[in-house]
């Protein structure tokens, strides 16, 4: 009998996962029924339920991670652009996506921009599609784009599956989304409330698990550990309660997650993997569907640096909120090397963060970064600030 | 009304460098602009800033902006050697080294008093026209500047030519914002009722400006060339990307310019260089990527020295496309405006950019490519390394590679380049020579299959 606690089972679970760099969870669910595709996506966000009404799996790639060797993606690209577009390139060309049928890439940056161009270029027969989301929000304006777009790619996927997707299809999507959805906001208040019963490093691998698979066992997974976390006590610290921001495209390795919470910090809230909280509450699965999903992104969405800001008073309001309404008491600025949004951006946010009295620090990393010293000790100095401030 | 813009009297030359007239005419345009923001405040006239690729200069006009050009100020910077230090500065002031030097090197300058290249003070601008066509970090950069200074901003949102075309709904989107967004903005913060007749009569002028560039473009397609498509062409787009598009002053300068390259054409004479005529024309190259800006002349002198002439270049189109036939339309003036900023070089995807480059090759008889990339530049860079390999497979010419920056002194290492430069020539030669030696093997029928050229390494 294995008497590893079921928490650890589950993020065990996940860690696989995370750790399989072939996709093997993607590849035996398209094995278990004849003729089901899968789409693979990369950060921020793209509209996964139309995926799901059509039949087929939606798959975040989020590059390569720290384990894998990249050598046919440095060739790629020049020393001064940051690390995922090169791994994911790799990922590709050493045929790890080969059980993806199609490549979603939405409007986040110019590099992942770019890089939709190139898999048209260097994956002809697979499906491509950049994903633009408006920067305007108005519904006849942005939103009208949005649903347009949103229809093309409605329409795109139809063709892929062989069948039409109905508003009903759809409806039963955003549904299930919203399930989803519901079980990751428990996720995150839990760890808020204790997160020395779940730490980041866990609750990061039971977000990564929802990359790869479908959403209805994601789901059942995060409620599992939800209700597994709770039954093991785990040793309650006097660390230092931080909101990471910085990390919504480029992965940080594991290790560095892990390295910030052994400095000291417990981490309440976060920007990875956002496309599962980027609707901010449920949308409505019985109306006009492209017509929901596009007022829940224009007006009830998360907020981050691919997103203008139309006025200058909502800049840093999202992160305001997540620090007030998780109780943290200071703010990492964690960001990849060489990230346009999240280095431009930051500036900006650490203005409105000194202005409210909100302590702060920040450090680059790779998704390849393997020495972790300077950042335990940098976190650590930070965490043990925020003692001190506190305490005086 | 728009206030009208003297045409400048050409004035004396220095000696000791060489330019066309209508070169000297474009520099006196673009201090006359400098002058217009420095004594904008004193005229009592609202002043806006904005970005070249996508620019609506003839909507600006309709509401008698003041027009600033933040990428312009920052490459005449750049060229007047004073953009090292703001990038600094603005690295002191909490920018990463990573990212691009025009933003730096514009809040650097605003933090240094706002003096611009010049050395006139620029006003604040009363209203950031953010169109970021083709690039995410004009957003940023308006964000930065409107979270330090205040000021005002309207988004114009161009959506991306994923699918290598302009659809539909794309246009109408971009029609949309501008009646919803753009239009009721600018006549909020300048007080002036828009009047699309106005607008017309400045896209009138645009189309025959528009028109004399494309010849003096298309010149390049002569042997030899009379212009230089890429140090040349910067001073040619210069009017027309900025504040002068729309403008009769544009339409004189470009009609003067095509004259002035007509006559070079007859005359059988290469470019103008800053030492003079070039000498014989040995290399034509195509080249993708913007200049540096800091180390102009010495980049330029690496060409010219060893007889290269740059025959076309994607930075001539960064801001507006007309060589393949598009125009601005006063028939229909918001769409066309909206068409133009959807047709920006940078907004267009990766295997349109190099159809665009392997066509350039072909009808401009070009010896090859060369990609001048650059650190500051995501939206070109990220991925020329592929577009190189594909330009070569395609056309069987030589590519090479070279890696500068914009505004950043510190990236730009003459050593590195210049020897980067002189393989590449090589190459070329060696590439042309044994081209000649398998037509020449062919004539005499001597090649078979066993005769192919293998190609040589590029990198």
């Amino acid at each position: 009998m294995d008497n590893t606690p079921k928490v650890l089972q589950v993020v065990q679970r996940c860690e696989a996962l995370f750790e399989d760099l072939h996709f093997n969870a993607v590849k035996e669910w398209k094995a278990a029924a004849p003729g089901r595709k899968a789409i693979g996506y990369m950060p921020v966000y793209v509209p996964r339920e139309l995926i799901h009404a059509a039949g087929m799996l939606p798959v975040g790639i989020l590059g390569g991670g720290d384990a894998l060797e990249v050598i046919q993606g440095d060739a790629y690209y020049q020393s001064y652009i940051c690390r995922i577009p090169r791994s994911t390139i790799e990922l590709g060309l050493t045929g790890r996506l080969d059980v993806l049928d199609g490549m979603l890439f939405p409007s986040i940056c110019d590099v992942i921009r770019n890089l939709s161009g190139m898999w048209q270029m260097l994956f002809k027969d697979k499906y491509v599609r950049y994903i633009d989301v408006p920067q305007n929000y108005q519904d006849e304006v942005g939103g009208r784009f949005y649903i347009e777009e949103m229809q093309i790619l409605r329409e795109d996927l139809a063709r892929l599956a062989g069948r039409p997707i109905t508003d009903d299809d759809l409806n039963r999507s955003i549904a299930v989304y919203n399930d989803n959805r519901t079980a990751i906001r428990d996720l995150y208040a839990y760890r808020a409330a204790k997160p020395w019963q779940a730490p980041t490093s866990e609750v990061y691998l039971v977000l990564r698990a929802g990359m790869v698979l479908p959403v209805e066992e994601h789901t059942v997974l995060v409620r599992e550990y939800l209700a597994a976390a709770e039954l093991l006590q785990r040793a309650k610290r006097d660390n230092a309660r931080v909101v990471l921001t910085g990390g919504f495209c480029e992965q940080p390795p594991l290790a560095l997650i892990k390295s910030i919470e052994m400095a000291g910090c417990y981490v309440v809230d976060d920007d990875f993997m956002l496309i599962t909280r980027w609707l901010l509450d449920e949308v409505p699965a019985d109306a006009n569907p492209l017509q929901e999903l596009s007022r829940a992104f224009l007006h009830r969405s998360a907020s981050t640096a691919a997103k203008y800001d139309a006025t200058r008073e909502e800049k840093g309001v999202f992160l305001m909120k997540q620090v007030k309404t998780r109780g943290a008491e200071g703010v990492i600025f964690a960001a990849p090397s060489f990230c346009d949004p999240a280095l431009l951006e930051r500036p900006m946010l650490q203005d409105v963060l000194s202005k409210h009295g909100i302590p702060h620090t920040a450090f680059k990393y790779a998704e390849n970064t393997g020495q972790m010293a300077p950042i335990r000790e940098q976190a650590g100095t930070f965490a043990d600030s925020i003692k001190l401030w506190n305490a005086a | 009304m728009n206030t009208p813009i003297a045409m400048p009297v050409s004035s004396k030359k220095p000696h000791d460098v060489q330019k066309e007239d209508a070169m000297w005419l474009q520099k006196e345009l673009i201090n006359k602009n400098y002058m217009e923001l420095a004594t904008a405040r004193t005229n009592n006239r609202k002043v806006s800033a904005t970005f070249v690729p996508g620019n609506l200069n003839e909507l600006l006009m309709c509401f008698d902006f003041a027009r600033s050009l933040p990428e312009t100020n920052a490459l005449q910077n750049g060229m007047r050697k004073k953009s090292g230090k703001f990038v600094m500065d603005a690295e002191r002031d909490g920018q990463s080294e990573d990212v691009c030097t025009y933003v730096k090197a514009d809040l650097g300058m605003m933090m240094g008093g706002e003096i611009g290249p010049t050395g006139d003070v620029l006003p604040r601008p009363d209203i950031l026209l953010l169109s970021y066509t083709g690039c995410f970090t004009f957003m940023k950069w308006f964000e930065l500047i409107r979270h330090k200074y205040g000021c005002e901003t309207v988004m114009l949102h161009v959506p991306y030519q994923g699918e290598g075309k302009v659809a539909p709904n794309m246009r109408d989107y971009v029609v949309r914002q501008l009646k919803e967004t753009v239009i009721p903005t600018l006549e909020r913060v300048s007080g002036i009722k828009f009047d699309i007749d106005r607008l017309r009569q400045y896209m009138r002028e645009s189309v025959k400006a528009e028109e004399h560039l494309v010849n003096v473009l298309q010149s390049a397609k002569k042997r030899p060339s009379p212009i230089d498509g890429y140090f040349g062409a910067v001073y040619y787009i210069g009017p027309i990307f900025t504040a002068f598009r729309g403008t009769p002053e544009a339409t004189e300068f470009y009609r003067v310019l095509d004259s002035e390259i007509e006559q070079r054409v007859r005359a059988g004479l290469g470019p103008i260089t800053p030492e003079g005529e070039m000498g014989e024309e040995k290399y034509r190259l195509v080249v993708e990527g913007p200049p540096n800006w800091t180390h102009f002349r010495d980049f330029w002198k690496m060409f010219y020295d060893e007889g290269a002439v740059v025959v076309a270049s994607t930075y001539a189109k960064v801001g507006g496309l007309y060589d393949f036939g598009f125009r601005h339309d006063p028939e229909h003036p918001l769409e066309s405006l909206a068409e133009y900023c959807l047709g920006c070089y940078t907004n267009l995807n990766l295997p349109s950019r190099v159809e665009m480059i392997c066509k350039y090759i072909d009808e401009y008889q070009a010896d090859g490519l060369l990609i001048n990339s650059i650190k500051s530049c995501n939206s070109f860079s990220a991925g020329q390394l592929l577009m190189m390999r594909e330009v070569e497979k395609r056309t069987g010419k030589p590519a090479a590679f070279i890696e500068t920056d914009l505004v950043d002194p510190r990236y730009f290492s003459a050593a590195n380049v210049k020897n980067r430069l002189e393989s590449y020539f090589q190459m070329v030669k060696a590439k042309r020579g044994a081209g000649a030696g398998v037509a020449a093997a062919a004539a005499a029928g001597l090649t078979g299959s066993a005769g192919k050229i293998i190609p040589i390494a590029a990198h």
